[in-house]
């Protein structure tokens, strides 16, 4: 077997030439139509901004409550982070809610009850997710129980433990240090104003150089991809319209960046989170893990039958949620200076519908890391714009269940037509 | 008064890719017993979902006449109100379900949405009666056999009043009195005044039982013929309209060393640990030859592969040596790593991932081949799975169409490609050809040429006999769980096949 690389060059020439025929209105056109999950649901979180935006008189938009938004996100986005690895491998986690409770718990005892450091604080809280991992792996995995179930029951076994640890009342106040991942910023040397058309902008220089690198990096890694999808004669974009698109893109990411680099600079937890989403989109796309957990979602009798080790999987995917749902409940108790039996309460929901929002199919086999986080953005805009107009909570919980309903319908209704 | 009680007139129905049916019409005399004979793919299937209202109004071209009346099927129960009821290969009981509730499913006789059971019963058993059948009303279907659930299914479409019973391949899994017992059935109620329409390959049974013959190849009608005009040679030759020769390019094959050994292979029901559903199986596979499978539907061809490729879940005892070492039938990793392929039956459901690309499947089963500490190697990826949509001609646009908008030709080649890319040493085929197009078809024998003449032990499982005589090498014969016969090409005929597949004794094991 063996072609030489001439007959691939030539493929490649002709889907270029065939490309370039096409004219700019129709690539756009099918761009928007092979990828309209995620437009629509970038275009539904800008909607809903500017929603509320209108609705608060400006108070949404400000830097200093996009900021803490994107801090009241974070913890939501990590669950849903690993709610997406689950959900396309065909299971479901309930329990992820108190298991943030229970996993907050223990590092809020820790803290407070045995006056533990903070890495030791958070390595042990970590293992405690991992183990927590392990016993919803061995029963899904190897014990054929489903995953409703094995985490429906974890659901009221965690809340028992959160409440037996807190002992009902509130554990605080945690270390500085701990406090810190969930309500400081990165250290700044200076802090100085910009007077741009009579607009103040002040700026946090180390946040500022921080955003500033990422941006060069994506654009880089950007053009990077098209000139190899371009070797191997992949549909691409035409120059000007990749440009443009890179355009577009570097300037969402540092106007989401320049509202914390104005504020008081990014806040650790945000950089944890960022540092989740890329770890976790590149297993996702270039791993064999990655690849594996799509195709057990996707078909679960092929993967068998092409080797793949089904139970293996399913336990690393379980091990890999009980971390994160500890990282999450790290940054939220450090956010919160406190650990309560109540944490946790329904964020199981939130981070379900995030993933469900973001792409992510509840038949299993599709969904994107990056979609989740928006789909978390979405969540808890509408928690804060909410809050901010002194909502009721009793419509908030309307609200936020409508708007769920509304996006999966969408997503059904557009899948079938493509 | 027409004497046709259902016309299809020039119907058309295309899938991406294959034209599945072209101009086909099809008259139907009011109380015959009328066959359709073709090779698979040749369509017959097809019409009659088009027939049944499986494929809705609008989704093919042509008309439908029933009883004098166009008609537009937009689903089955559509189909099933002017008279027409089909039974499928695969029959569609429910298990768990009892016979009086399977017959009644969708139909239950109620008032208000209270099932009226006494009156289920009475009815049943008047229903089970008419086709032969003593059995209990309350017995579970799931423990009956095969060609009990099939006059269950006759019993299911008398109790709807049909006037059109159309019956895909029923005597497919029946044993010799079953399939008499069904016929003389058929027979009966044609006298009563049903018309039936019979898809069968077994030309004995069509010619025994039918008034008429209708003969379709490659998506049209061939002719009309009442059978008398007929016989098998001349519906053979009809089916095919091509020399034998042609279909089956002959390789230039060379036994070689014995690549795989089986021993005293034994594998017992998933369900009832006491049932065998394989019985000490013994027998080789060598390198540059195609070892054919042959067997009736049932007979265990499936789950003898399957368990030796640890994906088969009942307990299994006995040995299988690669190359004279023994090979540990846990999990299909290691079997794969020790050069064993097993391309599966029904690619849809165990083949592919319907959501992925071309390049994803093609290298699902050799990751660790193209990635380094777990990180596949894009570059490599693309430039295999390239190289294998180039040598099997795989018709896409770019690797990156999802396997969903392929036709079955070219999906199957990427299954293919799969298993290709895993370099076997010995590749297990389980029906290969199924479902797809002559000229695919005729790809993959090609294909499976060129690898024995590599030296590649390939066994090859297929129902369909002409393809079983004009591939293999040397063919063995698996009846109920046991090797009944293992004939060499040049001794082999479709008689002895038959002969050996139904339970005839042969030569004992090997």
């Amino acid at each position: 077997m063996g072609i030489d690389n001439k007959d691939i060059s030539v493929v490649a020439d002709q889907n270029i030439k065939a490309l370039n025929k096409k004219s700019m209105i129709e690539i756009i056109k099918n761009s928007f139509r092979y990828n309209i999950k995620q437009y629509t649901m970038a275009i539904a979180l800008l909607s809903i901004w500017v929603i509320l935006t209108i609705l608060t008189d400006g108070t949404f938009i400000t830097s200093r409550n996009l900021s803490v938004l994107f801090m009241q996100t974070c913890y939501i986005a990590i669950l849903s982070v690993g709610i997406v690895f689950v959900m396309v491998a065909g299971h479901i986690d309930l329990s992820v809610g108190r298991l943030l409770g229970f996993t907050g718990a223990i590092a809020g005892a820790l803290q407070v009850n045995y006056s533990l450091g903070t890495v030791p604080t958070i390595i042990i809280t970590l293992i405690a997710g991992a183990i927590v991992g392990v016993w919803h792996g061995f029963w899904i995995a190897y014990r054929g129980v489903p995953a409703f179930i094995v985490t429906l029951a974890s659901m009221l076994m965690f809340q028992g433990f959160s409440l037996g640890i807190t002992g009902g009342s509130s554990l605080s106040p945690m270390n500085a240090s701990f406090k810190a991942i969930g309500q400081n910023y990165i250290p700044k040397f200076n802090k100085f104003n910009i007077n741009f058309l009579n607009f103040e902008f002040s700026v946090n220089d180390t946040s500022a150089i921080f955003a500033f690198i990422f941006v060069v990096v994506f654009i880089a890694l950007d053009l990077r991809k098209r000139k190899i999808r371009k070797k191997y004669g992949f549909e691409v974009l035409p120059k000007r319209l990749q440009l443009f698109k890179i355009a577009l893109m570097s300037m969402l990411i540092s106007s989401g960046f320049s509202i914390m680099v104005n504020y008081q600079g990014i806040p650790y937890s945000v950089l944890v989170l960022l540092g989740i989403v890329l770890l976790y989109s590149f297993i996702a796309n270039k791993t064999t893990i990655g690849r594996y957990v799509y195709a057990i979602g996707g078909n679960k009798e092929a993967a068998k039958l092409s080797g793949i080790n089904i139970k293996r999987i399913t336990m690393l995917i379980f091990i890999n949620m009980g971390v994160l749902a500890a990282i999450a409940s790290i940054v939220f108790s450090a956010r919160s200076n406190s650990a309560t039996s109540k944490a946790g309460e329904m964020f199981e929901l939130d981070a379900i519908a995030a993933a469900v929002i973001g792409g992510t199919s509840t038949m299993g086999g599709e969904g994107t890391i990056i979609g989740a986080v928006i789909g978390a953005l979405v969540m808890s805009s509408l928690d804060n714009g909410m809050s901010l107009m002194n909502v009721n909570s009793m419509y908030q919980l309307i609200v936020k269940g409508l708007i769920l309903l509304l996006a999966v319908a969408i997503d059904i209704a557009t899948r079938k037509k493509v | 008064m027409n004497e046709y009680i259902l016309e299809m007139i020039n119907v058309t129905k295309e899938f991406p890719g294959v034209k599945a049916l072209e101009n086909v019409s099809f008259k139907l005399k009011k109380g015959t017993i009328h066959s359709l004979c073709g090779e698979n793919g040749a369509g017959k299937s097809t019409l009659m979902k088009v027939l049944s209202g499986v494929y809705p109004n609008g989704t093919f071209q042509g008309e439908i006449i029933v009883k004098s009346k166009a008609e537009k099927f937009n689903n089955i129960k559509d189909s099933e109100k002017v008279g027409i009821s089909i039974i499928y290969q695969e029959l569609a009981l429910v298990k768990q379900m009892n016979v009086c509730e399977n017959i009644f499913l969708g139909n239950e006789i109620n008032k208000i949405g209270v099932i009226n059971l006494d009156k289920a019963f009475l009815e049943t058993e008047k229903l089970l009666k008419e086709v032969g059948l003593n059995i209990n009303p309350a017995t579970k279907v799931g423990y009956l056999g095969i060609g009990q659930q099939q006059l269950i299914e006759i019993a299911k479409a008398i109790s709807k009043d049909t006037d059109i019973l159309i019956l895909d391949e029923p005597t497919a899994a029946l044993n010799e009195a079953e399939t008499d017992n069904l016929l003389n059935l058929l027979i009966k109620l044609k006298d009563q005044g049903v018309t039936l329409i019979y898809i069968s390959h077994k030309l004995n049974e069509v010619f025994r039982i039918s008034d008429y013959i209708t003969i379709l190849r490659d998506g049209k009608t061939v002719g009309t013929y009442e059978r008398d005009q007929l016989n098998e040679d001349k519906v053979i030759s009809l089916m095919v309209g091509r020399e034998l020769t042609q279909r089956f390019p002959k390789g230039n094959h060379k036994a070689k060393n014995v690549v795989m050994e089986v021993k005293n292979w034994t594998v017992f029901d998933r369900e009832l640990p006491d049932k065998k559903v394989l019985d000490n199986i013994n027998f080789t596979a060598r390198g540059g030859e195609i070892l054919g499978i042959a067997g009736l539907m049932g007979a265990g061809r499936t789950e003898l592969f399957t368990s030796i490729f640890g994906a088969y879940e009942g307990k299994k005892q006995g040995e299988v040596f690669i190359n004279g070492k023994r090979l540990n039938c846990k999990n299909p990793k290691e079997c794969i790593k020790r050069g064993l392929s097993y391309l599966s039956e029904d690619r849809k459901r165990y083949g592919l991932v319907l959501m992925m690309d071309i390049c994803n499947n093609i290298t699902m089963a050799s990751l660790d081949s193209i990635s380094k500490f777990k990180v596949i190697d894009n570059n490599l990826e693309v430039i295999k799975s390239n190289e294998y949509v180039n040598d099997l001609r795989i018709k896409t646009p770019s690797i990156e169409q999802l396997t969903k908008n392929l036709s079955g030709g070219n999906q199957q080649k990427v299954v293919l490609a799969k298993w290709l890319m895993a370099k076997p040493k010995v590749l297990v085929l389980d029906e290969p050809t199924r479902g797809i197009d002559v000229g695919a078809k005729f790809e993959i024998y090609n294909l499976m040429n060129k690898l024995v003449e590599d030296g590649v032990s390939i066994i090859m499982i297929s129902s369909e006999l002409p393809e079983i005589l004009g591939m293999s090498d040397r063919i063995l014969v698996i009846h109920e769980g046991k090797i009944t016969g293992n004939i060499m090409r040049n001794e082999a005929s479709q008689e002895k096949i038959l002969y050996y597949a139904t339970g005839g004794n042969g030569n004992g094991n090997r």
